[in-house]
């Protein structure tokens, strides 16, 4: 039993202390570097590091050794998979992990200059307070316990949603695995509402897969789509700045990732020169076939024309590119002047000669538009002039993962076939449905009109998704000291927000921007009253830090060219 | 018009074929052929005579039926390699062709049988095993909290719903969870293993929530995969094995090194069988993972306390990354074997190997008692990982955000169940012993009937859900499925699926010594189903055996 004591302590010491800094280090570290990685293993002496004791892994793992016999492991930071070690992922990255670490501080009593964390990081509506919609819960509950079904508590309607999923289900229990592709049914009134959805552009069940969220479907058709060594390694165009999933995805599949820009001086919109020139200089040293839009934009919250939908279709067909378009915000659509156009209905108005050409995959989710049901991991893509042979292949891929999680499926079917006017639960889901996308509407323009009365930051229109992307001015000192501390100069500025105001969000770096300027992404999801409040201590903040750093920037005094005006006081 | 449509694509599916190979050929020659660059960016990327070749024959029908002239960006020539390698025969063509002839009986065709029975797949509420009410109770309260209110549901049920639902987000299981998974969760997790494991202490901090524990283990891979040729990883995993392996694998680019159960004694593991796969191995590839899955898939052996700790010691000794599948640890039917751990056994053995060995261990909500696949729920526990490999994992899975948070919740209530004393607890345990006792009843039945056949040959079935018997395959079968460029064992349970309906999955899915025939049956038909389903098999072999001899 001694034994056992002893060694849980070191797995505590090496857990708790150890691993969480290590985290923060680690990725933060590399991810600056780039091709050479700096990591920091035990080279001298441990720092000391706000007041308390910074262990480095090395240390740790030596801890754990007995009579100094070191047995060097079999998976390390040199035997680790190099693609693994190139992947990031800002929007869950070092900023959030010290957020969670912050948040344990204030439950264990810790004293800050906040009383609470609010993490406006990441698109959670739920853990934001949003309430889900009752039709879909019921509709889950009585598919997981069907006994509900006798219960004169739940409305007809969603007893019948319940019954038919059931019936999609090997021995009508959401417990049994469903085909790799999703359970038949819901397949099918997914093409429904995508023929629905796209004024009769018709939809085939068969191109209809259902997936573990987005993410998944995404990570599905890159996965098949990158090939070849060298010069003719698959380029994969992703929007700057991107939602990092794809750059992430990229970085694990080795695939080539080919920069295109949005026009941040244009509302972040596309333009299809600077798709050509990305394409063209690309093309020197990959082999670009996959064009990625992220439309209503993460974090850029644009919505696209349709004009320039078509011209990007227009490019892609020309440059025989794979669209992949992830649509996953097609539901958040704020500003009343946009209005969001599928790719698919706009490639088939577009004639059949780009119709029955143009490959292209669409992703959606259940964890955004009005429902925000991240935890069920629902999602659906549709694929479309994808060759048989590998539609072939790629069913034999999903079948390795054997399905989605069918409480995601049943989730996504109440998403694509909702209460019908007349239907008993009709009125209430309409009503939840619109207070949830008003609310969004509100925030959304409350945040964009705040933070554009923040001198030294400016914000574009949030037309649509859940994301503010502004960006900050940052004083060249300030840059300066980023520099000395090795993180990207947002990174930092995040960093002191988050240590000054508890509020977590994160860094433009972690989506990708245009050299030499800065950014920050903000979910507009907090409730009203809190995201007031938050944006007040934003201001605050930065106005602060832009006066210290000012301060002591005045006898180098620097103009902050290609920065983002400043108004300073 | 469709048959019409159809005629047309396989005729020029055939012609693309014969144009295709011609073209494939060719570029043999493409190094001593200077191709002009000028001229080969005008044609685009491919070089200029398959471009051209593919441009006229890629004539095919595309989505409504207007003939394409262009190739397509993504085609099996230009598609990943590693993808294409990935074979997964749990759902392979013979289960593509039940699906179809169940379609085909739907639609009123006329068949030898009535119904297909899918005994391919270990995915018990299919075939009729009903949910344990107190996980399904549970998971209904947190779906829908209102229910909170209702008298319908026992007071524990709702006290655990009301402690998820602290715990998640917003109190919604609609929120993400951290990637790692649900604190709380993964604190019921660690507490499970250490009352399985008499007290060996268990850390939270080492516990990962899964989608399935087949994420998991693709993600460990992940993890382990790196160098080029010689220095390539590569990775031990039993024959016959559950083909995720092979397909991960396959799909990872790791190099799979087959180490061969021993038939003859009960498909045990054999450490001398290690030691020759891994020094053979190392002439090609770095042999750096060791794969064990106990109970096994599809062999259903069940490891001796002894054999474990022969694997650890080896283990120890060529430092190996050891991962151990435990996805069956509740389902040991045979007398005289007990599952043990192999966290257990490390620890047993004491801090030389318990300070060292690096472990993944792997369990899951589909398996065991419950059977509730469709949450996609498991966990993972990982042991002596080094510290910054594991911030590298953590950072790896938080790119997926998390796993679905229904699933965690299964995996949370099948670590920490209704206790003596619980309102709940004596359904539960009718519920949980009811559904074992079938099975062992099943795995028994199963074992019994099978040997009654001859030229079939059946392992007693200790634990997991199928029987992997031999099958003898007369030659002139054996020709004929050559002929038809099937393996004689696919050729076997074509066959069988078109003759009774009942689908099987061949050996050669998963690996076999060569020269031998096998297939895997599940054992979750109900008993009276299983019955006339293993006598209709015990016909048809003899009828299959007379036909070919």
């Amino acid at each position: 039993m001694h034994r056992f004591q002893r060694l849980s302590t070191s797995f505590l010491f090496s857990g708790r202390f150890g691993r969480k800094r290590v985290q923060i280090e680690g990725t933060a570290f590399e991810s600056r570097r780039g091709g050479q990685t700096v990591r920091f293993k035990a080279q001298g002496p441990a720092r000391q590091c706000g007041g308390s004791k910074r262990y480095s892994t090395a240390e740790a793992t030596v801890e754990s050794r007995r009579n100094g016999e070191v047995r060097e492991r079999t998976l390390t930071m040199e035997t680790l998979n190099p693609n693994v070690k190139a992947v990031e992922y800002a929007v869950r990255g070092p900023i959030v992990i010290k957020a969670v670490e912050l948040e344990r501080g204030l439950q264990d009593g810790m004293k800050q200059p906040f009383a609470e964390v609010i993490k406006a990081n990441i698109g959670d509506a739920h853990a934001m307070g949003q309430q889900p919609i009752t039709f879909l819960r019921q509709v889950v509950a009585l598919c997981t316990c069907p006994e509900l079904l006798e219960s004169p508590s739940f409305p007809e309607d969603a007893k019948q949603r319940a019954r038919r999923i059931l019936q999609g289900c090997g021995g009508e229990s959401l417990g049994s695995y469903s085909a790799s592709q999703g359970v038949d049914c819901i397949r099918k009134d997914i093409a429904t509402y995508v023929e629905q959805r796209d004024q009769g552009v018709p939809c085939n069940w068969d191109n209809v897969y259902l997936t573990t969220g987005a993410s998944d479907g995404i990570m599905s058709i890159l996965k098949l789509l990158v090939s070849g060594q060298g010069p003719s390694r698959t380029g994969v165009m992703i929007p700057i700045p991107q939602y990092p999933l794809y750059s992430a995805a990229i970085s694990e599949l080795e695939a080539v990732q080919v920069n295109y820009y949005l026009d941040e001086d244009h509302c972040w919109a596309l333009d299809v020169n600077e798709l050509q020139r990305a394409f063209h200089e690309a093309k020197h040293y990959c082999n670009p076939k996959v064009l990625c839009i992220i439309n209503p934009g993460n974090p850029t919250g644009q919505v696209q024309s349709r004009k320039c939908i078509e011209d990007v279709l227009h490019f892609a067909y020309e440059e025989k590119l794979f669209v992949m378009a992830d649509e996953v915000y097609q539901d958040n659509i704020y500003s009343s002047s946009c209005q969001f156009h599928s790719f698919k209905k706009v490639l088939y108005e577009m004639g059949p000669e780009y119709f029955n050409n143009v490959e292209l995959a669409s992703f959606h989710s259940t964890s955004k538009g009005y429902t925000g049901e991240c935890g069920f991991r629902g999602g659906y893509m549709e694929v479309i002039n994808m060759d048989p042979e590998v539609k072939a292949q790629l069913i034999k891929l999903l079948s390795v993962r054997l399905c989605p999680p069918v409480s995601g499926q049943a989730a996504m079917d109440i998403i694509v076939n909702p209460p019908r006017p007349g239907e008993p639960s009709f009125l209430q889901f309409h009503k939840e449905k619109t207070s949830v996308l008003s609310t969004l509407a509100e925030k959304a323009k409350l945040t964009e009109s705040i933070l554009n009365t923040i001198p030294g930051i400016k914000c574009n229109p949030v037309q649509g998704a859940m994301y503010a992307f502004p960006r900050i001015f940052i004083p060249p000192q300030a840059v300066e000291e980023a520099k000395v501390l090795g993180m990207p100069p947002d990174m930092m500025y995040c960093l002191r927000l988050l240590e000054d105001t508890g509020i977590c969000i994160v860094p433009g770096s972690g989506f990708g921007q245009r050299e030499d300027t800065f950014h920050f992404r903000m979910t507009i999801l907090p409730t009203t009253e809190k995201l007031k409040l938050l944006l007040e201590k934003l201001a605050a903040f930065h106005i602060k830090f832009l006066q210290k750093y000012t301060a002591l920037g005045e006898s180098s005094d620097k103009s902050p060219s290609g920065q983002a005006k400043a108004h300073l006081p | 018009m469709f048959s019409f449509r159809e005629a047309w694509s396989v005729t020029l599916r055939g012609l693309c074929g014969i144009l295709h190979s011609a073209a494939r050929q060719r570029p043999l020659r493409t190094p001593a052929m200077p191709v002009p660059a000028p001229l080969s960016l005008s044609f685009g990327r491919a070089p200029w005579w398959l471009s051209a070749t593919r441009r006229s024959i890629s004539y095919k029908m595309s989505e409504n039926g207007v003939a394409s002239r262009r190739g397509k960006v993504l085609t099996v020539d230009t598609m990943n390699p590693r993808i294409k390698r990935v074979e997964y025969a749990v759902r392979g063509p013979i289960v593509q062709r039940a699906v179809q002839i169940e379609k085909e009986l739907k639609e009123g065709a006329k068949k030898p049988f009535t119904e297909v029975i899918k005994a391919n797949i270990g995915d018990a509420h299919a075939m009729g095993q009903q949910p344990i009410t107190f996980f399904r109770q549970v998971m209904a309260l947190c779906a829908y909290p209102e229910l909170l209110n209702s008298s319908q549901f026992p007071e524990d049920a709702k006290n655990r719903a009301q402690t998820i639902l602290q715990s998640c987000g917003g109190g919604s299981i609609g929120a993400y969870s951290t990637s790692q998974g649900i604190e709380s969760v993964r604190q019921d997790v660690a507490r499970y293993i250490e009352k399985r494991d008499n007290g060996i202490p268990s850390n939270p901090d080492n516990i990962y929530l899964s989608t399935g524990a087949s994420d998991a283990i693709v993600t460990t891979l992940k993890l382990l995969v790196c160098g080029e040729g010689m220095s390539r990883t590569g990775v031990m995993i039993p024959i016959p094995q559950y083909p995720l392996y092979s397909a991960a694998l396959a799909e990872l680019g790791a190099v799979q090194v087959d180490y061969y159960l021993n038939e003859e004694q009960c498909w045990s593991l054999d450490v001398s069988e290690l030691r020759r796969s891994l020094e053979a191995a190392r002439k090609r590839c770095n042999p750096r993972v060791l794969c064990i899955i106990n109970p096994g898939n599809p062999t259903g052996q069940v490891q001796s306390r002894e054999c474990i700790e022969e694997v650890i010691k080896f283990a120890a000794e060529e430092r190996l990354f050891l991962m151990a599948d435990e996805v069956y640890q509740d389902n040991v039917y045979a007398d005289g074997c007990q599952f043990h751990s192999f966290k257990k056994v490390l620890f047993e053995m004491g801090p030389q190997y318990s300070d060292t060995l690096e472990l993944v261990c792997y369990h899951s909500t589909s398996k065991c008692y419950m059977g509730e696949c469709g949450f996609r729920g498991g966990y993972m526990e990982v042991i002596n990982m080094d510290a910054e490999v594991k911030a590298q994992l953590t950072k790896l899975v938080s790119v997926r955000l998390c796993p679905p948070v229904p699933g965690q919740i299964m995996m949370d209530l099948v670590v920490n169940h209704p206790q003596p004393g619980d309102p709940s607890h004596s359904t539960f345990i009718k519920e949980k012993s009811a559904t074992l006792n079938t099975l062992a009843e099943r795995a028994r039945l199963t074992e019994e009937i099978l040997n009654t056949v001859p030229g079939i040959q059946c392992n007693p079935v200790q634990g997991a859900m199928y029987s992997f018997p031999r099958i003898t395959i007369p030659e002139r079968a054996v020709q004929k499925a050559k002929e038809k460029g099937q393996a004689p064992d696919m050729f076997y349970c074509m066959n069988l699926l078109e003759e009774t309906g009942i689908c099987v999955v061949p050996g050669s899915g998963f690996g076999q010594t060569e020269g031998t025939y096998h297939f895997r049956i599940t054992i979750l038909p109900p008993t009276e189903k299983l019955k006339i389903l293993l006598n209709k098999l015990k016909e048809f072999h003899l009828r299959f055996t007379q036909q070919y001899s």
